[in-house]
């Protein structure tokens, strides 16, 4: 029932040899030495006092031709699009373009007339091209320059089946984003959720697929029976998720391409909270037995999960650290939800959350720095941020209920689903680690339980 | 925390239409689930049948229906975030077991359930919890543990839809639920 491509055919080429006949002509030697202007980056962690000017032309075609993605001409134009609404969601970046910009003739991709974009104001320049190859396959071309020095900064080709065309621009982006940030690139990469519409009393909620941009969205579950807690393995093309299918509330295990699924454990409870550890060879989850809920492990192929907790109450929500070693997971058995940590084989089980209130659904952010919660106090439940330590605790959104973090790839920016007061409508929303920029996620339905993917290869 | 009591217009439905119907005599009689002072809030509508005739016109047959008419209600309620058992739960829960023991051919599923107030994971095992409360006390009266399934819907299927205290003490509850 689920269309994925089985194997995505984006590579990253060197610019020389794709190009020949049509290359643009070859850059400019490096700027003069003498006059170095200070390097262009962005500050992504302090105080971002104004995002970052940046121009984005329409990326013009050496021929125009028609693909099953449609005319190169005007894949120049939506390759930009993505490439700006991708920047500007970062609210790193102010870019401008593709509306309103002058045209850029294709010899110019690589030899940007300065003077011109100096003029707009913008600090940086992104210039690209998509080219038709013979065989089929799309080449999209991404030249990143700073203005002021007038200085081309990186460059990358991405070829691609039409069908992807948008995940090359979202790699243009990618380039973007990470040379001027100095941080990781997170732009494509995917989102699993859980989509909702109908009565709060009977929610219909199905598992739901798309682009971290909103774009590509598809339905992975038909609705029949309540699903939650999506969450990627480091592969993508698995996911764990709970499902009540049978009115028996179990976690599964959910094959995108072939879209088969098989239980996570046969144990005769309730099982949920899954999650992959980093290497995708295991899967924690919870599991309730005659009301005591402790965490467990069990091979991701399969096999007799073995018992991480044994405390008395409810261990839940467990999140490896990015080198796997270790477990993060919220408790009561001290009275209230609070934030633990442990070994990846359950050993130095300690408390690492001291607030006022209570503290839910730690997850552990890719880069290793930082773990994401729920925080419930002062009437409200709000997303924040703490070091594995316990130390530098931020609470970054304030709402009548914000719940169930997801990092991005990068680890530079959270998702998470915020639902209504009184209607009990819930749709996603990001933030950055600022607290500043907060976005809301497009979705054809309601939303909640999002979970970001890793970057795609 | 307060637990509050609500009479739930759907209980106090039943029990007006099962009034009407007391005297047609079921199959198998219940045994008394209290005495009259015990019986909480359903009491007056379930007591006096003198007048209900004129909405006795359906009769009710059936597991559910003869549970429902025997005891104060199906469900139990908590405060926030607990899940023990208070005295107005045991006389629910006793009358509940008595209704079981006399009927032991009928199996029953206990849904557990929480206010919207939680995050999802740990309502779903809180729900456990209060699913498991119920079970635990009905097997401790001597229901057979084996004729009784837990469910826990965690915040996914409340029944009062508000986002005030009363809707979410409502919500806060342990169904006991017979097969029609």
């Amino acid at each position: 029932m689920v269309r994925l491509p089985a194997c995505i055919a984006l590579a990253l080429v060197a610019f020389a040899s794709p190009l020949s006949a049509q290359a643009p002509p070859a850059p400019p030697p490096a700027a003069p030495a003498g006059a170095e202007p200070p390097p262009l980056e962005v500050d992504i962690v302090g105080g971002i006092s104004a995002p970052m000017p940046i121009a984005i032309p329409v990326m013009p075609t050496p021929a125009s031709a028609s693909t099953p993605a449609g005319e190169t001409a005007a894949l120049g134009r939506q390759v930009a699009e993505i490439v700006a609404a991708d920047l500007k969601s970062s609210g790193l970046f102010n870019p401008s373009g593709p509306g309103g910009l002058p045209p850029v003739a294709f010899p110019q991709v690589a030899a940007p007339d300065f003077a011109i974009w100096s003029g707009t104001g913008a600090q940086a320049l992104v210039q690209g091209f998509v080219q038709a190859n013979g065989d089929g396959k799309l080449t999209v071309g991404c030249y990143l320059y700073d203005t002021a020095a007038k200085s081309e900064l990186t460059r990358q080709g991405f070829v691609v089946a039409p069908a992807l065309w948008r995940r090359a621009a979202h790699k243009c982006a990618d380039m973007v984003y990470a040379r001027l940030t100095g941080e990781g690139p997170y732009f494509d990469s995917r989102v699993v959720y859980v989509s909702e519409t109908g009565p709060k009393s009977r929610r219909i909620k199905r598992l739901a697929i798309m682009d971290q941009d909103g774009a590509s969205h598809r339905f992975l579950t038909n609705g029949q029976a309540i699903v939650l807690t999506p969450r990627f393995a480091p592969n993508q093309q698995t996911i764990v998720y709970m499902s009540y299918v049978g009115d028996k509330p179990r976690a599964y295990v959910y094959d995108i391409g072939s879209g088969r699924q098989r239980l996570l454990v046969s144990q005769p409870y309730m099982t949920f909270a899954p999650r992959f550890s980093p290497d995708g060879r295991w899967v924690i989850f919870s599991m309730s037995v005659n009301g005591n809920t402790d965490i467990y492990r069990v091979a991701a192929a399969g096999g007799e999960p073995q018992r991480l907790t044994n405390a008395p109450g409810i261990d839940t929500g467990g999140s490896y650290s990015p080198d796997g070693r270790r477990i993060v997971f919220e408790s009561d058995r001290g009275g209230s939800q609070q934030l633990y940590l442990m070994d990846a084989d359950g050993a130095n089980q300690h408390r690492i959350s001291f607030g006022a209130g209570t503290y839910a659904t730690p997850v552990w952010s890719p880069r290793g720095d930082l773990i994401a919660f729920t925080r419930i106090g002062g009437g409200g439940f709000r997303i924040g941020i703490i070091a594995p330590d316990g130390g530098g605790e931020k609470i970054l959104t304030e709402a009548w209920q914000d719940e169930g973090p997801s990092w991005s790839p990068n680890g530079r920016v959270i998702m998470f689903f915020r639902t209504a007061q009184g209607s009990g409508r819930a749709d996603l929303w990001s933030v950055d680690l600022t607290g500043v920029n907060e976005r809301r996620i497009p979705t054809p339905l309601d939303g909640s339980d999002p979970a970001w993917s890793p970057l795609l290869p | 925390m307060n637990k509050t009591r609500l009479s739930l217009i759907a209980a106090t439905a039943a029990l007006a239409l099962t009034a009407g119907c007391a005297r047609k005599a079921p199959k198998n009689l219940p045994p008394p689930p209290m005495t009259s002072g015990e019986a909480g809030q359903g009491s007056e509508t379930g007591g006096t049948g003198a007048d209900a005739g004129s909405v006795g016109q359906t009769s009710l047959t059936g597991a559910r229906a003869d549970f429902m008419r025997a005891v104060p209600s199906d469900r139990i309620f908590f405060g926030t975030d607990e899940y023990g058992i208070d005295d107005q739960d045991r006389r629910t829960l006793d009358a509940q077991a008595a209704w079981l023991l006399a009927h032991p051919a009928i199996a029953v599923t206990i849904e557990g359930h929480c206010d919207e107030r939680g995050t999802r994971e740990y309502n779903l095992a809180l729900g456990d919890r209060r699913a498991n409360a119920a079970k635990n006390y009905l097997a401790a009266k001597g229901v057979p543990a084996l004729r009784m399934t837990t469910i826990s819907w965690g915040k996914e299927k409340p029944v009062a839809l508000g986002s005030t205290e009363d809707a979410w003490a409502q919500n806060r509850r342990a169904v006991t639920i017979v097969p029609q």
